[in-house]
């Protein structure tokens, strides 16, 4: 549980975090430290440089027109608590509020839990089922990346080696919109064995643009595309194709077959939630 | 909650008097051991085996001593000659127990994934973890057996090759005419439980810190530890250091639940490592590295069958344990299971008992005591087959505890001890009234008419325990190797202050204010004049420490009595300076009464340090020691509910209510008393919803940290409703009983019971714990089936 020797930078800006990132091979960005420290504890990773870019001008919340602009360093209890997103997006200010407990909340920012790439993370889901789009910055200037795209395997995104996330977009939801996330697990700072987003426009009578992304059922968050299907198609239970196309893990938490039946019951009772919203 | 209450100096004992420990926790100025720092310090690092059963055929330390921070590495070979006996036992139940040996480090064989096999010293903490890391270490892996029936079966691995065999021991208890009982009985009920295995989880991790005089050969061990004299004792075996020449300071200790209850290999290789560097050695755990090398608790089959009536009175209980004692036996590792062994009965009146237990070696962490140690797995045993055989019966369980409960004290139970005091119907009446039974069901049954998912179930456990451990001579007949007694000194200072040596090691637990009541009730100091030294063998030589529900049942009766030694001692005194008899003398809390005039004790403390005017033959100074041997066990008991929802959807079980009603006796201090419930019934609950320490079957531990293995916190748990009752133990003069332990003991059955009640009409008649979602799904969806 002590690291492996590493040496430590503090980055000045962001040109200067992605030098610093190009200086060397197995460098690693340091943001709230709540995914990296572990890994670095348990000897898991063993980076030869930690460039820490807590202090970047990064963390903000702002109206971007269409949408909330998050800056990579937001804490999740900062995105939990924002104005601007619990009246545009009540979605995403809601399900940050659900990640791990509240020291976990005021360390972890956004950035890193995008970044990280794990499966089992919260926001991942949530900025998938909102078509959200994630700005990355590297040597050759900043591009934006949609996050259908960006989330690739376990631990693994579109962020390259010398490349840093800088900020987040999420659409405002205009209209009659109507969500849930619904986070199944055993110990309130537990992550989610299986989690659900769901987020729909309502239209004649029934809803439109429906989304569902699924937390853990995979090797990236998934879209629930049967289950999309079934939602606009007024379906009366339209959990029962959820877990199509989806690879869950087995572990101590539960087996896949566990999660597979989660997944449907969770789809279920999200729409249903939502629907009553 | 009420507040605290303001002590009036003699009226203590009873009184909610903030723990005097609290300030110095909160401000962060406690002393723990990790916290020690002295110049020329070193820093051990383990190397501990990845393979659960692995032979070593190579250890080779040289790349870490190349380490430019390291001073030394050792394998298990290199520093043999260090040891003078195997780390203790102290323990073994019958004639014929197979005892392995322990070395510290191990030599040729790994037993399980954790098992030392090398150690670095370096001069920081950084720099022993990088070198441990360069040990090449050759493994040749083995077969492995983790589970505790499969190492019994035929052909199975084998963990000590010497034996022949993986049973360590079988112990057998049997009263009564078994054979007849189950034959001619109406109804018989055969169970079968598994005690999951638990790892305890203390705030603090284990550390220990050993400074010496070289030139003197004397070494002081500073140890997270319950037991710093019982660690004393033993570690002198261990090394050969003359225990006149040893220390042990239990400096503050964060917790042990048992856990701490035990005599490490990191001991031992601190005191080798600075004998044979001549300097002070630190070696702090980390979390992970407890998980591999601090004991578990727990990891049981049982299996019990109750006789009975076709009224339900029942006639026999038989159980038959099989239990883990993982690769090795620590100090009371084979003894844990024996400590239940009289309580399968429960507080019910049987005609028959028969108890077997067999324990077995396994390629596993070793299991010893954990918060309760023996006593919850027997309650939980009891406590569900009596709703098992309830329920086979079309009873209420209600109805059926009360049918069968032991109604006359002192009892003499079938098992063969004897219970002190009890009124088990009303605590179990109490508590039925708290959690408005009737009401529960009628919502239950309302649910069910309904068809609402989420069912809604009430379990009972009516638990009773033996603890004030213990009698030195029932000590002795089980074959354990120390004594039961303690020890408690009372120490009057001239200017009016009163220091107290309790051997009775507190870590957590609130001695020194309970403590300090008991003077201030018996002697009328206040509560701030009274100094609790404990925990230094140096400081407070006599103790057997603290376990087993014991400090305040065994620890505040030796108190007590050393106080009356003090009164007389004092009277002695006041008398000779009023010039009265002794006899006209009567001593009030701390007052020394004559015909005319009065003195205080504090008045009698100072004449007897300048001993200027003493009677003839009473010796200079106030100061008293009493070593107090209880004559029985104490035996608190009561009656939990837990009320539990189910998701019949997800498996989800949430607690919703819980109602503790507990009988412990007279209270010293309600405040501590609920914190230690509090404490006792969150570990109880996270036995039976969350805690399990899952191998796979290579011996991997596969809840390595707590991400994996689920400690719940405050979030998981309503608000504990406590009530007491209160029937004073004729056994000892202030009527205490012990409190550490019953949370733990009651709550796991009363949980389990409510979740097969939730699910009774789904076909569940049975669930293993923890009762996970996923676990409760299964189970449904095989009933579904
Ligand atoms: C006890 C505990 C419980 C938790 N529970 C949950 C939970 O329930 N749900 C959940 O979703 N998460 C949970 N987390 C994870 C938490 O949300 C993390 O904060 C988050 O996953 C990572 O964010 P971070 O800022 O801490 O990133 P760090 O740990 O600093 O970094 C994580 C990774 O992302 C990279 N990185 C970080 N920021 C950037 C960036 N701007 N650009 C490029 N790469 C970057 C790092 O190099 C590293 O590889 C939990 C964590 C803990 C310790």
């Amino acid at each position: 549980m002590i690291p492996a020797p590493f040496d430590y930078e503090v980055a000045e800006s962001v040109d200067n975090a992605i030098e610093l990132l190009g200086t060397r091979e197995e460098t690693k960005v340091l943001a709230g430290g709540h995914s990296l420290l572990p890994l670095l504890r348990l000897r898991l990773t063993r980076p030869s440089l930690l460039v820490d870019v807590g202090r970047l001008d990064l963390s903000y919340v702002r109206d971007a027109g269409d949408s909330i602009a998050i800056g990579a360093l937001t804490r999740h209890h900062d995105v939990a608590t924002a104005p601007l997103l619990q009246e545009h997006n009540p979605l995403m200010s809601f399900a940050a509020g659900l990640i791990g407990d509240p020291q976990v909340r005021h360390r972890g920012t956004i950035g890193g839990s995008l970044a990280h790439g794990d499966p089992a993370s919260d926001l991942p889901a949530v900025v998938l089922a909102l078509d959200g789009e994630i700005d990355i910055a590297g040597p050759n200037g900043v591009r934006t990346v949609r996050a259908a795209e960006f989330f690739r395997g376990v631990f693994e995104t579109a962020v390259g080696p010398q490349e840093l996330v800088t900020e987040v977009r999420v659409p405002k939801l205009i209209g009659d919109h109507v969500w849930s996330y619904l986070k199944f697990r055993h110990r309130a700072q537990d992550w989610a064995t299986v989690g659900v987003a769901a987020v729909a426009r309502r239209s004649n009578g029934g809803v439109a643009d429906a989304a569902i992304a699924l937390v853990n059922m995979g090797a990236t968050p998934l879209r629930a595309g049967a289950a999309e299907a079934a939602w606009i198609a007024g379906a009366a239970d339209p959990g029962v194709e959820a877990d199509a196309k989806t690879e869950p893990p087995s572990d101590t938490n539960g087996s896949a077959d566990y999660r597979r039946h989660l997944a449907r019951v969770l789809v279920r009772r999200a729409v249903e939630e939502a629907e009553a919203r | 909650m009420s507040a605290p209450t303001e002590v009036e100096v003699g009226r203590a004992i009873g009184a909610r008097v903030e723990r005097k420990e609290d300030q110095k926790l909160l401000q962060g100025q406690a002393e723990w051991v990790d916290n020690m720092h002295v110049p020329g310090m070193v820093y051990l690092g383990i190397v501990r085996s990845p393979y659960a059963h692995a032979r070593i055929t190579k250890v080779d330390v040289t790349p870490a001593l190349a380490h430019a921070d390291v001073v030394g590495a050792w394998s298990g070979a290199d520093i043999a000659d260090e040891w003078q006996g195997s780390l203790p036992c102290a323990w073994l139940p019958t004639e014929d127990t197979n005892a392995p040996e322990h070395k510290p480090v191990a030599v040729d064989k790994a037993r399980y994934a954790g098992d030392a096999v090398a150690v670095i010293a370096a001069t920081s903490r950084g720099a022993a973890e990088d070198a441990a890391e360069l040990v090449e270490v050759e493994y040749e892996p083995l077969p492995v057996v983790v589970d505790p029936e499969a190492a019994l079966a035929d052909g199975a691995p084998l963990v000590h090759e010497e034996f022949g065999t993986n049973r360590c021991y079988t112990w057998t208890l049997e009263e009564g005419e078994i054979d007849r009982l189950f034959a001619e009985a109406d109804v018989t009920v055969s169970e079968r439980y598994r005690q999951n295995r638990l790892i305890p989880n203390a705030i603090e991790p284990r550390a220990v810190f050993v400074t010496a005089i070289p030139a003197n050969g004397e070494f002081t061990l500073w140890s997270t530890t319950q037991v710093p004299h019982i660690a004393r004792v033993t570690l002198s075996g261990v090394t050969g250091i003359p225990e006149a020449k040893l220390r042990v300071i239990a400096p503050d200790v964060g917790g042990g639940f048992g856990s701490k209850l035990n005599v490490y290999a990191e001991e031992a290789l601190a005191l080798a490592v600075a004998r044979m560097l001549g300097r002070p050695v630190k070696w702090t755990e980390t979390r992970s590295e407890g998980y591999l090398s601090t004991i578990h608790g727990r990891d049981q089959v049982q299996e019990i069958e109750l006789a009975a009536t076709s009224e339900g009175k029942i006639l026999a209980v038989r159980t038959k344990l099989t239990a883990s004692m993982g690769a090795y036996l620590q100090l009371v590792t084979p003894g844990i299971p024996l400590l239940g062994a009289w309580l399968y009965a429960g507080c019910y009146d049987v005609q028959g008992y028969s108890f077997e237990c067999t324990g077995v070696f396994t390629n596993t962490v070793p299991t010893d005591a954990y918060r309760g140690a023996g006593r919850p797995e027997a309650t939980y045993a009891i406590e569900r087959a009596v709703d098992a055989l309830a329920r086979k019966l079309g009873m209420d369980p209600v109805e059926i505890r009360r049918l069968n409960f032991i109604r006359e004290f002192p009892a003499a139970i079938k098992a063969g001890l004897t219970i002190d005091s009890g009124d088990y119907d009303a605590s179990l009446d109490v508590a039925l009234e708290q959690a408005g039974y009737e009401s529960v069901r009628a919502e239950q049954r309302a649910r069910r008419t309904a068809g609402d998912p989420k069912r809604l179930g009430i379990g009972l456990s009516t638990y009773v325990e033996m603890c004030g451990l213990a009698p030195s001579n029932i000590l002795g007949a089980i074959r354990y190797s120390g004594g039961g007694w303690e020890a408690a000194t009372i120490r009057c200072l001239p200017t009016g202050t009163v220091q107290v040596l309790t051997g009775s090691t507190p870590h957590g637990q609130g001695h020194e204010t309970s403590w300090s009541q008991i003077v201030s009730d018996r002697l009328g100091y206040e509560i701030d004049e009274v100094e609790v030294l404990h925990g230094d063998t140096a400081v407070v030589p006599l103790g057997m420490d603290t376990y087993g529900s014991r400090s305040l049942a065994v620890g505040g009766v030796a108190l007590y009595y050393a106080a009356d030694r003090i009164a007389e001692k004092g009277k002695k005194i006041a008398a000779h300076l009023m010039e009265v008899d002794e006899a006209q003398v009567d001593h009030v809390r701390g007052t020394f009464h004559g015909p005319e005039t009065s003195i205080t004790l504090k008045e009698v403390a100072f004449a007897a340090w300048t001993a200027h005017n003493l009677p003839d033959g009473v010796q200079p100074g106030l100061e008293e020691t009493y070593v107090y041997d209880p004559p029985n066990f104490s035996w608190p008991a009561g009656a939990h509910v837990a009320i539990v929802e189910v998701d019949t959807e997800t498996g989800a079980v949430e607690l919703l209510r819980y109602i503790a009603v507990d009988d412990v006796g007279t209270i010293v201090n309600p405040i501590i008393v609920e914190g230690q419930i509090h404490g006792g019934l969150a570990q109880g609950v996270a036995q039976a919803l969350y805690e399990e320490a899952i191998y796979d079957e290579d011996g991997n531990l596969l809840t390595g940290n707590m991400v994996s293995y689920l400690v719940p916190s405050a979030a998981e748990f309503p608000r504990w409703e406590l009530h007491h009752t209160e029937t004073p133990s004729p056994t000892n003069p202030m009527g205490v009983k012990g409190v550490g332990e019953t949370g733990a003991i009651a709550s796991p059955p009363a949980v389990m019971n409510a979740i097969v009640d939730a699910l009774a009409e789904d076909g569940i008649t049975d669930l293993d714990m923890p009762a996970t979602p996923e676990r409760v799904w299964r189970a449904l969806e095989e009933a579904r089936r």
